[in-house]
């Protein structure tokens, strides 16, 4: 078996039909789960005191919004590579999941740096990366409804998505490669010295595996819908010309 | 509910805000799907009769 016989449409709605009631599930206990745990039963951080509770949001949801694009990237990659149309479609039907996993992170993000830093914005240099891959994001889901025609919107879009790659690398390393702004670097580490209290990092796991799985869920979802419209659109056209 | 003292507003506008984006994106994926199927079982159906 091979990763490239899921390029065949058929055989890509078949798998997703028998992934996503699995997924479904999954996700919404672990979403759930963790956010339930973050909120409910876990201490005040003894800096931060109740605020810290946010980051059982704003930390997933920031890891979906650049590897949401990350993902895009590569089924761009394959549609320029490969043409194939099901990696064209993945990449459209992620871009909202992505673009709201943005907005999550941006507004909980605001709400946590102002009772921390005294603003809700700062243009430092990760905040400012982000609300770029953002404005990516709105640019990316306009072309695809801008042009008509599929294969050229997907290869337009595709080469957005490269361009806006960069910010999304930039989002995530910022505050390694300029060590300056409000925004502290990494919060959780797999080094146990330097990773937060397992009190915090539990919950967190949690609701980052929920986050992950209903973005794949979503994107399967949503690619499926892609796909039964191409198909739609590609009978109406026979049917016009008949 | 736990006491969140002087930073209730931003938690609890945090939670708010993120499960109203989740629970839009969600039944806007599950309308549009939906739409998308009926969309194509219709046209399916005219072009096997038609």
């Amino acid at each position: 078996m091979s990763l490239w016989e899921y390029a065949n449409p058929v055989k890509f709605m078949r798998m997703a039909d028998r992934i996503l009631p699995v997924l479904w599930p999954l996700s919404a206990i672990l979403l759930v789960g963790g956010l339930i745990w973050g909120f409910f039963f876990t201490p005040d951080d003894f800096r931060q005191g109740s605020s810290v509770k946010i980051i059982y949001l704003h930390v997933p949801s920031a890891l979906m919004a650049i590897n949401g694009w990350l993902m895009m990237l590569v089924a761009s990659l394959i549609w320029i590579i490969r043409r194939h149309h099901v990696s064209a479609l993945a990449a459209r039907a992620a871009a909202p999941v992505g673009a709201t996993m943005t907005v999550i992170a941006l507004a909980t993000g605001a709400l946590w740096g102002q009772p921390m830093w005294g603003t809700w914005w700062v243009w430092d240099p990760r905040l400012t990366s982000f609300l770029i891959l953002f404005l990516f994001y709105l640019g990316y889901m306009a072309l695809w409804v801008a042009i008509e025609n599929d294969d050229t919107a997907a290869d337009l879009t595709s080469i957005l998505c490269l361009v806006g790659s960069v910010f999304a690398l930039l989002s995530r390393y910022a505050v390694n490669l300029w060590n300056q702004g409000l925004h502290q670097g990494a919060t959780f580490s797999v080094d146990a010295e330097t990773n937060i209290a397992p009190v915090f990092w539990y919950p967190a796991l949690a609701a980052m595996g929920g986050f992950i799985l209903l973005f794949v869920a979503l994107v399967l979802l949503r690619t499926q819908t892609e796909i039964r419209l191409r198909r739609a659109r590609a009978l109406f056209a026979r049917e016009v010309v008949e | 509910m736990p006491d969140l003292g002087k930073y209730a507003f931003y938690v609890l506008s945090a939670y708010g805000v993120s499960l109203v984006c989740l629970a839009a994106l969600i039944w806007g994926s599950f309308r549009r799907a939906a739409k998308a199927r009926a969309q194509l079982a219709e046209i399916e159906a005219r072009t096997k009769h038609g």
